[in-house]
């Protein structure tokens, strides 16, 4: 919403300065965006007098003028043509800006003259383009600031237009008067009188209107409108251009012009229809659909059925609220004006716009709510203004539908106010404000205004009240914590094992990345998704289509960007939300980390090496126990599809997958444009069991003084045969006796199998045996290490490496 | 010079001189061994006189040591020597690097989060979450934004494909935290105080937009809670969050359709040599929109509006990310590219917490 100050200033008597409107007016929600004060760079420029010009004596074309200044008689050497003897311009003194020329001026010497100044065009000083000699004033005194003179007797040009952002709640303050009653309200000024006098009809309009019964309820509650016939319609008066110029509007002519300031002065969109182009009586109709309309802003556009529109006997006229039409509207030509003025609903009116998507001040107003008691008003204002400005002879008002019932009253609760705000505003202070914005109160209910829509309950009151007494001045109060004392977690245990994941796999040295939560069909395919009830129905992107089934995707897609940009080597991880389905509560989380690459940057110490399934599978490990997973869980290989079927594996609990690790399917890097090696490992979070009991207490800590016994053994077994088979078999040799067995070597391979045979490898097993009564005799040892060799040889099928 | 000092010379001297091991051995069993010359005289004692014997026997007695400590001190400081020696030749060049460890980073969005999570919990609110994919009523109409309002077209909503047999309207990706407020007030009633940092999701992606990020809603509800206490929270959360001795905020009325009064908040901040600092200068930047919660939403969440009232904000968290740690450009955020995470992220072990300050 734009408007200039001298127009606020039709509505409120002020003497504020434009700076303290503005900070009003952005305390009271109307936020300034932006004020252009042509003033503001005319601020150094004074007032001279011409007392003698001659001819330079070096240059035909330039002048030597003896100029009396408010600093004494100046000597200015002088370009222009009109530059002569009595004549009062505007001076720029050395050390003055002077806008037009952007420059700084100086003392000069034009041909061997110094010249001390400049006499300023009026493009020189941007009032406009006049460039033929310099700016000679009809009156002024030596020495006045010219935008002093200005404000006298061109306040045009030096008004400020001041840009407001309009919060939708506030349909109100889309009209200027609006603004004025806000500031009044403020204490800024006080709101004028708004003289309303009904103009009488000389004769009986033609045109009658006629409002469909369906859109009578809802749509179009009322519509009014009077022919002014005899008018002459050519450019408006020069005050009103202005008006329109400096909020950005183009000036049409008469007609047009009364109709778009009364759209900004008091938020009152009116359409005029040339008369003589309508064909019988106006009806306001739903279209039948499939008609087309060309509209003021020469678009032809295509009806749906139900759009509410204005019809004649030659068709859809105007798209009721929104635009009128091209073949209806007025020209220099027009002779007969019907003007009309209606409330036409918001809803209604948002519908039609967007689906037609025409924006225009008319449906901007309309569908926010404008003042609907203000119809008839606006309309006998409008016409006044049409006999003002056009001449002409108006017509008796037609109209069809009643002023819809708005009343609606609220109590008004002082000591509530206060509670909320945290501010002491007497009731006294909070009754007065209500009634400066239009409220009316009986007792302690508060009727409002007609042009407020947005009022619709006692907290409404609240705002106002506050809104006015200036939320700036708020001060803040202390808010205590609910309960004394040291307080209590706040974080749940989940929202804890996100952050310990996360902070680990940063420790673990993976970098952590947030990636989209939607990711293109495609990808979301390669990983389980892309069906449908994930889908986006309106994309920004074809690369954002479908809600993310995985983070392996999004982190890949990375990896891909980060190899285009030449680092090969990458730890990369995230931790958020995947989507198994398009319902809220389809949603869980996950960490998933991703290596490519080598293992380390090349060294002296040969530590690069591709990284590897037991990369990921230690990382994954190291996760799990970092959130308190329990150590010994099982490992199966229950893949999906995007790992390679050899060589990745679910740490799992029975069927309750914790973790997957290992490494991607090429296939599946192929597509996604990654240079392998990549291996990878996802937590599922909400998988990972939670202690049945939280206690901080410890199991008690078993350690015996007797020496544990380590015994090494090698098996030779199948290629195909898992390791842990033989470490579980191990265990299960003696569980009161075995406390450890880890695998310390294994030989596979082309040379494994020369010596042990086809289709063969060896592993090695250590094994802990910790007695825990008496030291263990050498025979009882080797009855457990035999026991061991039993069972492993049982279990694998394999037998002891001699 | 008596005999015994010339042996004491003798010895001592060739201590001095030897230079090796074997050379001080062949010393010690001239001088000390069974047939050594000192032993010798020892044995000689006790054909002589008790007078004499006292006086000679203290003054071998006091030679045998002396001969004996200075053995054990050439010996050690031999072996000192042959160490030094071999030390000298395991020279290694140490400029060399050591071996390779990564280092994570952390993301700054989830730097802040833990950042805003501390102060906040030190002032009493919890931690709530709900899903991102929301029904519309949860994101729009229990927020008091009706079906036509024009808010719920300047939202840029994202919708989630609805089956055509399915009558219900589309569910959308969660414009804002806010829904988070009524699923709270639903879980737990009133009092509550409780913050929900998260992803949002809106249709629009330029210089200073992209799709999704992220926010952190706050909820106060009690029963004499007030927009007074809301600017309190604020000026606290925001000096302890901008590391700063103080602030001043402004606040400047404005709509929304979940909070009545609404304000928007402005913090005093001075933009000088392109350096954001806040807490000075002339300047006012816009960082969040706040108020008292509306009835109407307090009713949509099972709570009696006439019992309880209190306040509620919504802030960009990206945003408090940029404006704290000067990282210029929101779309980076979402990249991944490495050396944007290496230098913006946070060592793993950098947990803000208020007591021990929030960042380095």
């Amino acid at each position: 919403m734009k408007f200039t100050l001298s127009w606020l200033k039709d509505h409120l008597d002020t003497t504020a300065s434009v700076d303290e409107i503005a900070d009003a007016l952005t305390d009271l929600g109307l936020e300034v965006e932006e004020i252009a004060n042509p003033a503001g760079k005319l601020e150094s420029f004074t007032l001279a007098k011409v007392l003698h010009a001659e001819k330079h004596p070096d240059a035909d074309k330039l002048r030597v003028c003896k100029v009396l200044t408010n600093e004494g008689e100046k000597t200015i050497v002088c370009g222009a043509p009109n530059a002569r003897e009595g004549i009062t311009v505007v001076l720029a003194k050395p050390g003055d800006y002077v806008p037009g020329i952007d420059v700084t001026l100086g003392v000069g010497k034009i041909r061997g003259v110094e010249s001390h100044g400049m006499m300023c065009s009026e493009r020189e000083l941007e009032l406009s383009d006049e460039h033929n000699g310099i700016i000679e004033l009809p009156s002024g005194e030596v020495g006045e600031r010219f935008v002093d003179w200005l404000a006298e007797n061109r306040p045009e040009a030096v008004d400020p237009m001041i840009y407001i952002k309009i919060t939708p709640n506030r349909p109100d303050a889309l009209g200027v008067r609006g603004i004025a009653r806000d500031l009044a309200a403020r204490g800024l000024g006080v709101l004028k009188p708004l003289e309303i006098e009904a103009v009488p009809g000389g004769f009986a309009s033609p045109i009658k209107v006629q409002i469909d019964p369906a859109l009578k309820e809802k749509g179009c509650p009322l519509f009014a409108g009077r022919l002014i016939r005899g008018v002459t319609n050519g450019p408006s008066p020069a005050w009103l251009q202005q008006r329109l110029i400096a909020i950005g509007l183009r000036p049409i002519s008469a007609l047009v012009d009364i109709t778009n300031f009364f759209t900004y002065d008091l938020n009152r969109p009116l359409h005029v229809f040339d008369a003589a182009k309508v064909k019988g009586d106006l009806r306001i109709v739903p279209a039948k659909g499939g008609e087309e309309m060309q509209a003021l802003d020469e678009k032809t556009y295509l009806l749906r059925e139900g759009q509410m529109v204005i019809c004649d006997d030659n068709g859809v006229e105007s798209l009721a609220g929104i635009m009128g039409g091209e073949p209806s509207g007025c020209t220099e030509e027009t002779v007969d004006v019907f003007l009309e003025s209606a409330y036409w609903d918001p809803i209604t009116i948002a519908a039609t716009g967007r689906a037609l998507r025409i924006n225009s001040d008319a449906r901007y107003r309309f569908e926010r709510g404008v003042d609907p008691a203000f119809t008839l008003p606006g309309l006998e204002l409008a016409t006044q203004m049409v006999l003002d400005l056009c001449g002409g002879e108006a017509s008796e008002v037609v109209m069809d539908g009643a002023v819809p019932a708005t009343t609606r009253a609220y109590r008004l609760d002082p000591a509530r106010v206060i509670s909320l705000v945290g501010m002491e505003i007497p009731e006294a202070e909070q009754r007065r404000t209500l009634e400066a914005l239009g409220f009316t109160l009986n007792g302690d209910m508060a009727t409002a205004p007609s042009w407020r829509p947005d009022v619709l309950g006692e907290a409404d009151l609240v705002e106002e009240v506050a809104r006015i007494a200036s939320l700036t001045k708020l001060q803040g109060k202390p808010m205590a914590r609910e309960t004394a004392g040291v307080p209590e977690p706040i974080l749940t245990p989940g929202q804890v094992r996100e952050k310990t994941t996360r902070r680990t796999i940063a420790a673990l040295g993976y970098n952590e990345c947030v990636t989209y939560s939607f990711i293109d069909a495609k990808s979301a395919a390669l990983f389980g998704g892309g069906a449908e009830a994930t889908r986006i129905e309106n994309p920004i992107s074809s690369q954002m289509t479908h809600m993310r089934p995985d983070l392996l995707p999004g982190l890949l897609q990375a990896a891909a960007r980060n190899q285009a940009r030449g680092f090969a080597d990458l730890a990369l991880f995230e931790v958020g939300p995947v989507f198994s389905g398009g319902e809220p509560g389809d949603q869980v989380t996950v960490a998933t980390g991703l290596l490519v690459g080598a293992s380390a940057p090349r060294d002296p110490w040969g530590s690069r090496r591709p990284v590897d399934v037991y990369d990921a599978k230690a990382d994954a490990e190291a996760a799990l126990a970092a959130i308190g997973a329990p150590a010994r869980a099982q490992v199966n290989r229950k893949l999906d599809a995007w790992w390679h079927p050899g060589r990745a594996g679910n740490i799992a609990l029975g069927p309750n997958v914790l973790a997957t690790f290992g490494e991607l399917h090429p296939k599946v890097l192929r597509e996604m444009g990654v240079k392998g090696p990549a291996v990878a490992f996802t937590i599922r979070l909400e998988n990972v069991p939670f202690p049945k009991v939280k206690t901080p207490t410890r199991p008690a800590l078993a350690i015996s003084d007797l020496q544990a016994v380590e015994r090494d053994f090698a098996f030779v077994v199948d290629t195909g045969t898992e390791v842990i088979t033989a470490v579980n078999a191990a265990y299960g040799a003696d569980k009161a006796l075995i406390e450890a067995v880890s695998v310390f070597d294994q030989f596979t391979g082309a040379k494994a199998e020369e010596q042990m045979g086809a289709g063969k490898k060896s592993i090695a097993l250590s094994v802990r045996i910790q007695p825990r009564d008496k030291t263990l005799t050498d025979a009882e040892i080797e009855a457990v290490s035999a026991k061991i060799i039993d069972k492993v040889t049982k279990a694998t099928g394999g037998a002891l490496r001699k | 010079m008596n005999a015994l000092d010339v042996l004491k010379a003798k010895y001592l001297d060739g201590i001095a001189q030897a230079a090796e091991e074997a050379a001080l051995e062949e010393l010690r069993l001239a001088a000390l061994g069974k047939k050594g010359e000192i032993s010798l005289k020892m044995r000689e004692l006790g054909q002589m006189s008790p007078e004499e014997r006292q006086t000679t026997g203290a003054a071998l007695n006091v030679l045998k040591n002396e001969i004996d400590a200075a053995l054990r001190a050439k010996k050690e400081a031999l072996a000192d020597a042959a160490l030094d020696a071999r030390l000298r030749n395991e020279w290694l060049d140490v400029t060399l690097p050591g071996r390779p460890r990564r280092a994570g980073t952390i993301h700054p969005v989830s730097q802040v989060m833990d950042e805003v999570t501390a102060i906040f919990a030190d002032m009493g609110f919890a931690v709530a979450e709900g899903p991102q994919i929301e029904s519309d009523w949860y994101n729009f109409d229990a927020l008091n934004i009706a079906p036509e309002h024009p808010a719920r077209q300047e939202h840029d909503t994202f919708f989630i494909a609805r089956d055509a047999a399915d009558p219900r309207p589309p569910h959308v990706l969660r414009t804002h935290t806010s829904p988070v407020q009524i699923r709270a007030m639903q879980k737990t009633g009133a009092p509550i105080r409780v913050i929900a940092p998260g992803r949002v999701y809106r249709m629009d992606m330029d210089q200073t937009h992209t799709p999704m990020f992220h926010q952190v809603e706050a909820l106060a509800l009690g029963k004499d809670i007030s927009m007074a206490n809301l600017k309190w929270v604020l000026e606290e959360f925001c000096k302890t969050f901008f590391e700063v001795p103080s602030v001043e905020l402004r606040f400047r009325a404005s709509h929304f359709p979940f909070t009545e009064p609404s304000a928007e908040v402005d913090i005093r901040c001075s933009w000088e040599g392109g350096q954001l600092k806040i807490g000075e200068g002339n300047s006012w930047m816009e960082i969040l929109g706040s108020g008292m919660v509306h009835p109407k939403v307090l009713e949509a969440g099972g709570i009696d509006p006439a019992e309880w009232q209190g306040f509620a904000f919504g802030m960009g968290i990206d945003r408090l990310a940029m404006l704290k740690y000067g990282i210029p450009d929101l779309r980076a955020f979402f990249e991944s590219d490495l050396r944007w995470l290496r230098h913006y992220g946070f060592a793993a072990l950098d947990l803000p917490t208020v007591f021990g300050g929030l960042s380095k």
